[in-house]
């Protein structure tokens, strides 16, 4: 029996390197996933502006989070497809021709005399492509549809369920199945940031570096997962819940890694506050399982036969603070995983665990400002900061791999109708983490990447 | 130099007093709540004016596709009210029809809007007529006590069906159909059609609310800028309970106490001696009449 995890221990130098590898090709990887869900094909089937659904789109106000909690129902009768014309397609396409600059402040470069560079690119370039179909297939039963393209055009089903709603006539009780979005009221997928760097939430996607260089599956609350979700809330959705049951691959297609199921628990409660609008607190909790060892067969591993299973954990708290046009969210999170994940060892001690290795462990913040001058032009500002409070290495720098974001944007939308949407977005952002460079035999050092965007969002 | 002092003072209280009138003239109160118009407006932007326009009238970029058609606010003719027909209605109705929305349009229900939202809504929907500056709402209409749910009241419930002439619009058999449906327009000569109580589940809604009252009301206070006219100055408060009751039988679909009483009585409704009719002097409102209240 041989396990998956090949890399085990290396030298702490090529260990480092790699990390950056890993870490930016991890980055690029969310960065390019496909984004945010607002639907036009919804404002022609009701005749509603964007702005009714969404504070500024894709961001959902309370009348979207209803709708959409509703599968996608507004209760006035008009919502089953029978009651549409026949030619009503509920399909939408979304996409972002953009510029933008991206920047590494240390690169290992063959050419250069230090052997490091700052590399800088710039261009003209594509976003990925969304499709979005979304509707009802009848009076409550709803679905989502989403085939998605990164931007060299390869696709894959970013989002694909069907959903039972209000079953035993109760808001309370929802099913859905398939690959979806986790219950997350504070959305990645309907953020207003759209950069390299600025576009995912760092809080979201977040593993340690140790992680990231021992391979391990790469895992995010921010990536839609395949699996059962039971959902429940209050007519005004101000009281919800869900609990989620979901294959432990994340969100990846063929059952690529075991048999082990995860769990995701989330509920919110929202409360008046007068003129100063909705406020919401929530927290969610995220408890998954992941494979160390994997059978072989003629030296290779078999997909999907996993076995040495072992814990990870994440958990949050947040709040979304209205006060009239300004709103904030607050965030904080506590994650932890075992150390076998977190040093690529495995169960069966083929790999045997680093002298003195324990649990990893790293909390994270968020706050993330909204000014909404009025429904077409809004401003964004997001800080994060995640630190490790245990690494799974003893020896390691206790701040390797801790992590400070800054993102500041604005979109403006020349128009609000209800066929299609269109935002003018500017964003900047910058990443700056701790010890994931080093060069040669060289100290840990700090980098920084950072993005300037400036795009054209469409849908339609 | 004191009194020059003292005019001063009196006059610019009066000034401000005066400044401060037509915000005052843009509140509106339920309950505890108080809406303000100039915040109603920015909410306007956001969820109304698709529909019914930057201008109120009813004339939103979607107003085309839409059937039937927006609300115009302009005349202040509103469908669902406690006042008598022809009048105002209170802040209180205008703030229950926003949360509520309208079954059979395209206006959904906004009560996944906070309260305020929805009370500065209100504020906002009254700047669009002068009316409001003019006219007060009319008395809030009283609602007796329900009648017990009996085939007796079902039966003369019946009966008033026939004699008011409900099923020239709404059939005989509560769908829709009767032989003026056709014909019918709304006070902006658009189409309209009239309920079709046959297709009620248990979870359908009236135009202006689902229990029994609302339908004693919609009766009682007509839905103006519609043909249905108001029948409060036509039958007595008893009457009207029966013609709920029966009404609720033509629901087939639902279950109700109605249809309960109805299916223990062998499903058949029985001829009784009606021992109301309408007063010779008031005339039941003819169902191909005007509409009610419309002020063009």
């Amino acid at each position: 029996m041989h396990t998956r995890n090949v890399r085990g221990r290396r030298p702490e130098a090529a260990r480092c390197a790699w990390s950056l590898v890993l870490f930016t090709l991890a980055l690029f990887l969310v960065s390019t996933s496909p984004r945010a869900q607002a639907i036009p094909a919804f404002a022609r089937k009701f005749g509603l502006p964007c702005s009714a659904c969404h504070e500024a789109w894709p961001k959902l106000n309370n009348f979207g989070q209803v709708f959409k909690d509703n599968g996608y129902q507004l209760g006035n009768d008009k919502d089953a497809p029978i009651f549409h014309e026949p030619a009503y397609w509920p399909v939408s396409f979304r996409m972002t021709p953009n510029w933008h600059r991206e920047n590494t402040d240390k690169v290992l470069v063959d050419q250069a005399a230090s052997g490091v560079q700052s590399i800088t690119t710039h261009g003209f370039d594509l976003s990925g492509l969304d499709i979005l179909t979304a509707g009802t297939l009848n009076k409550n039963i709803s679905f989502l549809m989403v085939p998605s393209a990164d931007s060299t055009g390869a696709f894959h089903f970013e989002s694909v369920w069907v959903r039972f709603d209000n079953l035993l006539k109760t808001s309370w009780l929802n099913v859905k199945m398939g690959k979806f979005e986790l219950d997350n009221v504070f959305s990645e997928k309907r953020n207003l940031t759209l950069s390299n760097t600025g576009g995912p939430y760092q809080i979201y996607h977040y593993q340690p570096l140790t992680d990231v260089s021992a391979g391990t599956t790469p895992f995010g609350i921010g990536d839609n997962q395949l699996g059962l979700e039971v959902m429940g809330h209050s007519k005004n959705s101000y009281t919800r819940y869900s609990v989620s049951v979901l294959s432990s691959n994340d969100g990846n297609v063929g059952l690529p890694t075991g048999n082990s199921y995860d769990v995701f628990l989330a509920a919110s409660q929202a409360f008046e506050a007068g003129g100063l609008g909705l406020q919401r607190v929530g927290g969610f909790a995220y408890l998954g399982q992941l494979p160390t060892v994997y059978p072989t067969s003629g030296g290779a591993p078999i997909p999907g036969a996993g076995q040495g299973y072992k814990g990870f954990q994440r958990e949050g708290i947040y709040g979304m603070w209205y006060l009239k046009r300004l709103d904030i969210t607050t965030m904080f999170t506590h994650n932890s995983e075992s150390k076998y994940l977190a040093t690529g060892a495995a169960a069966d001690g083929s790999i045997p665990l680093p002298d003195n290795a324990r649990d990893a462990s790293w909390n994270g913040a968020l706050i993330e400002t909204h000014f909404t001058v009025n429904p077409r032009w809004i401003l964004v500002n997001r800080y994060e900061a995640i630190r490790m409070s245990q690494q799974s290495d003893p020896t390691l720098p206790s701040n390797l791999g801790d992590i400070d974001a800054l993102t500041f944007g604005t979109r403006y939308y020349p128009f609000m109708h209800s066929r299609d949407g269109f935002a003018i977005h500017p964003e900047y952002s910058i990443l700056r983490t701790r010890g994931n460079f080093q060069n040669g035999a060289g100290p840990l050092q700090d980098s920084t990447t950072s993005s300037l965007f400036v795009g054209f969002d469409f849908i339609f | 130099m004191s009194n020059k002092l003292n005019r001063a003072m009196w006059m610019s209280l009066s000034l401000s007093l005066l400044c401060a009138l037509p915000a005052l003239a843009q509140e509106t109160h339920v309950g505890k709540l108080t809406g303000h118009a100039d915040a109603g407006k920015k909410n306007y932007q956001r969820w109304c004016i698709g529909c019914h326009g930057p201008f109120g009238d009813g004339n939103g970029e979607n107003a085309p596709w839409i059937d039937p058609k927006p609300r115009d606010f302009t005349v202040a003719t509103f469908k669902c009210r406690s006042t008598p027909t022809g009048t105002l209605p209170t802040d209180q109705d205008l703030y229950n029809s926003v949360a509520r929305g309208f079954t059979n349009s395209n206006m959904p229900h906004w009560d996944a809007l906070t309260k305020q939202t929805r009370i500065d809504l209100v504020a906002y929907i009254k700047t669009f007529s002068d009316r409001w500056k003019t006219d007060k709402p009319g008395d809030v209409l009283k609602i007796p006590t329900e009648t017990p749910i009996n085939i007796q009241s079902i039966a003369h419930g019946a009966e008033l069906f026939q004699k008011l002439e409900c099923w020239k619009c709404h059939g005989q058999q509560g769908r829709g159909d009767g032989p003026s449906a056709s014909t019918l327009t709304d006070s902006k000569d658009n189409p309209i059609r009239p309920y079709n109580f046959a297709a009620g589940t248990d979870d359908s809604r009236f135009k202006c609310g689902t229990a029994n009252e609302d339908i004693y009301k919609i009766f009682m206070t007509g839905v103006d800028g519609t043909p249905m006219p108001s029948f409060n100055d036509v039958i007595q408060p008893n009457d009207a309970w029966d013609l709920v009751h029966y009404l609720r039988t033509l629901q087939v679909n639902r279950h109700s106490k109605e249809n309960e009483v109805l299916r223990a009585a062998g499903g058949k409704i029985p001829k009784i001696e009606t021992p109301a009719a309408p007063p010779a002097s008031q005339p039941a409102p003819q169902p191909d009449a005007k509409p009610q209240g419309g002020r063009k």
